[in-house]
């Protein structure tokens, strides 16, 4: 081979002619560079698109998350799904609560805290049931599948159907007040508003932007196989919430305080609220409820029982109510 | 259709035997009710732990003058437990759906009256207080955390959100833990990760249990013994 090369180069050389083989030559080599440069290529941006959505896999607990295929948006009721590369869904880890900084930030951060577990104290001129954020934002808003703040801070500002208009995050902390808390909306830039907004931007520290954190919202579960029904609802949850939650659903009480919140009835949140929703609120269950068992009630338990809470009066939501 | 004929109106000397019958019932009912409101169950406990009955050692010996159990030995505190959760788990020694070598033979020689006698009684002394004995001086961290916020990252909610405020129990199913020998708690919670102890409603606790590291039970069960309060949310 090399021996002939040389040979053709001499002749080359001594001739100054042109010989067909100078476009096999040519050929050759412009599939080998495409070759270095394309296939490399090619094989790193597939990687890249498969990690993102495998990171995404459920550990080991959440069964309920339909195995995730690429890229799969959850939709949020409330939420336009958003569509392209955003939707792709990615872990992440909120900080320590003990790397909560010093200095006035802190100090925001730590009573955007309070307000949220101890909604009761801390904000109580604008609550009017009984609740805390921290009952249905669970780890004092931080566990996955229980709508965590960090999830929620970088995706606003976002549409949403409920008011029909682009709603910022403030705006949505707002909705919570009035629906969920029964209660009333802090002014905006009030101490509560930029305490929980300090608190869930602290929480949200390195998250990345513009992309669906896995975990976000309460899961989606399929459309169940029979119809949610009050009755088979009721049987599970005289067997499962009861115990808790009181046969009569209003919680349970210990010196005036509820260690177990009330589900319907005037202490609950109110008919405008998403947990209204039998979907959201069958998702919410199946996900963390029984308290330290969730994921154990099958799908259609969820469904049913779901059905069976929201079958019960409780405060009405206030935009029926003519002022 | 005619097959039965009415019954024949009562003769007015069976109509007074029965009200008379009737009068003694609701003086007798009555009577214990009254008795119960003063306390007689209690009593009745009270001698049975002091003295014991009948071949049945004095719960004292293990539990405490006061109920207040023996640490060092390990064996619970009873005092201001709440009386149904007692009374369940001497009913559950006795069935043996609870397992101990030193309970379930005291448990079964138990009568069932003699049973709520005895949780009525420890139910009434005082339950623990923080003031008792304070707290030692180095808490071991992970503890209070546990307590008080549980570790989420391992599916543990916090002690406290089923076991009620400061873990002082919310009755009837909740026990209140604080106080309890260190001994006592790990015991207990390595029972459920065993199997051996599976007495709990709806296997509440053992999904608990069963999620905890060695490390993560000997931090909560020696924070338990002399809890304090400080650093938690407010
Ligand atoms: C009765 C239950 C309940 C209570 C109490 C509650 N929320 Fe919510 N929250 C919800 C539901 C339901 C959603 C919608 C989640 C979904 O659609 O997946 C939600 C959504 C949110 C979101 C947006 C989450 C996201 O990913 O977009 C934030 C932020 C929020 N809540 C904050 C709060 C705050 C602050 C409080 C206390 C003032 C509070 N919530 C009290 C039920 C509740
Ligand atoms: C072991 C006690 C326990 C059991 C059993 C239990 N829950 Fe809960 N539930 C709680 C606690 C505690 C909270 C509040 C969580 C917090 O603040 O961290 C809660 C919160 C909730 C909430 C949101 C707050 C509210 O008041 O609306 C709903 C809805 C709910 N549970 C439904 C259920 C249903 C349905 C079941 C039965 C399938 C159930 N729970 C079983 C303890 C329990
Ligand atoms: C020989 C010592 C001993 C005597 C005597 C004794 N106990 Fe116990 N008791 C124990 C031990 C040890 C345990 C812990 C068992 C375990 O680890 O599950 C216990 C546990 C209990 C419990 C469960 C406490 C809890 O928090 O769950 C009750 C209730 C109880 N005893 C009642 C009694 C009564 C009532 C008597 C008297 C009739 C009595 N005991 C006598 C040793 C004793
Ligand atoms: C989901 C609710 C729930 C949570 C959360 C919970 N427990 Fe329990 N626990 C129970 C129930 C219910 C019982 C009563 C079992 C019975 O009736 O025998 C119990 C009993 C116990 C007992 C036995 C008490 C005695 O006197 O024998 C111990 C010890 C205990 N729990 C420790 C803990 C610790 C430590 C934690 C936190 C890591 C915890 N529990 C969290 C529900 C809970």
């Amino acid at each position: 081979m090399s021996n002939w090369f040389s040979t053709w180069l001499e002749n080359q050389k001594r001739t100054r002619s042109f010989h067909p083989s100078w476009i096999l030559l040519v050929v050759a080599a412009t599939l080998v560079v495409a070759g270095i440069v394309w296939i490399p290529a090619a094989l790193v941006s597939k990687a890249e698109y498969d990690r993102l959505p495998s990171a995404a896999l459920p550990a080991s607990d959440k069964a309920s998350i339909p195995s995730d295929e690429i890229p799969a948006a959850v939709e949020q009721p409330g939420f336009p799904a958003r569509t392209g590369p955003k939707t792709i869904r990615v872990d992440f880890s909120p900080p320590d609560v003990d790397a909560i900084p010093g200095g006035k930030f802190g100090e925001a951060v730590r009573l955007g805290r309070n307000i949220f577990n101890d909604t009761q104290t801390y904000a109580r001129a604008y609550v009017g049931n009984a609740l805390n954020c921290v009952n249905c934002h669970l780890d004092e808003g931080r566990k996955a599948d229980s709508a965590p703040l960090w999830a929620a801070f970088a995706m606003f500002p976002a549409y949403r159907d409920k008011n029909q208009k682009v709603n910022s995050y403030e705006e949505r902390l707002a909705g919570c007040f009035r629906y969920s808390m029964n209660g009333k909306v802090p002014p905006p830039g009030s101490k509560e508003l930029v305490a929980l907004m300090s608190y869930s931007y602290w929480m949200a520290t390195g998250a990345p932007v513009g992309v669906e954190l896995k975990g976000r919202g309460y899961p989606k579960l399929a459309e169940p196989r029979q119809p949610p029904d009050v009755a088979r609802g009721k049987k599970v949850y005289e067997a499962n919430c009861a115990i808790c939650h009181g046969a009569d659903g209003q919680g349970t009480q210990v010196s005036g305080r509820y260690v177990f919140p009330p589900l319907w009835g005037k202490d609950s949140f109110n008919g405008g609220a998403g947990m209204t929703r039998v979907e959201t609120a069958a998702g919410f269950i199946q996900a963390n409820m029984p308290l330290g068992k969730g994921g154990t009630l099958s799908e259609q338990e969820a469904w049913d029982v779901a059905k069976y809470m929201n079958s019960h009066p409780r405060p009405v939501d206030p935009r029926l109510v003519k002022s | 259709m005619t097959s039965t004929p009415p019954p024949r109106p009562p003769l007015p000397l069976q109509r007074h035997a029965r009200a008379g019958r009737l009068t003694a019932w609701a003086v007798l009912v009555a009577g214990a009710s009254l008795a119960n409101l003063a306390h007689a169950d209690r009593a009745a406990g009270a001698t049975i732990a002091r003295q014991g009955a009948g071949g049945i050692t004095a719960c004292m010996a293990c539990h405490g003058a006061q109920g207040e159990g023996q640490a060092a030995a390990g064996f619970p505190r009873l005092a201001g437990q709440g009386q149904a959760y007692l009374l369940k788990q001497l009913q559950d020694f006795a069935s043996g759906q609870r397992k101990n070598p030193q309970m379930e033979p005291i448990a079964r020689a138990l009568s069932a009256q003699q049973m709520r006698d005895l949780s009525e009684h420890y139910a009434s002394l005082p339950g623990w207080k923080a003031e008792a004995k304070p707290a030692a001086a180095a808490q071991p961290a992970g503890g209070a955390r546990l307590a008080m916020a549980g570790n989420w990252d391992a599916g543990i909610p916090a002690c406290f959100a089923c076991h009620g405020p400061d873990g002082a129990g919310v009755p009837p199913h909740f026990p209140a833990l604080t106080g309890q020998p260190n001994a006592y708690t790990r015991a207990q919670l390595k029972a459920w990760q065993a199997g051996t102890r599976g007495n709990d409603p709806q296997g509440l606790m053992k999904s608990v249990a069963d999620k905890m590291s060695d490390a993560e039970i000997n931090a909560i069960s020696e924070y338990l013994e002399t809890p304090s309060f400080y650093g938690r949310r407010e």
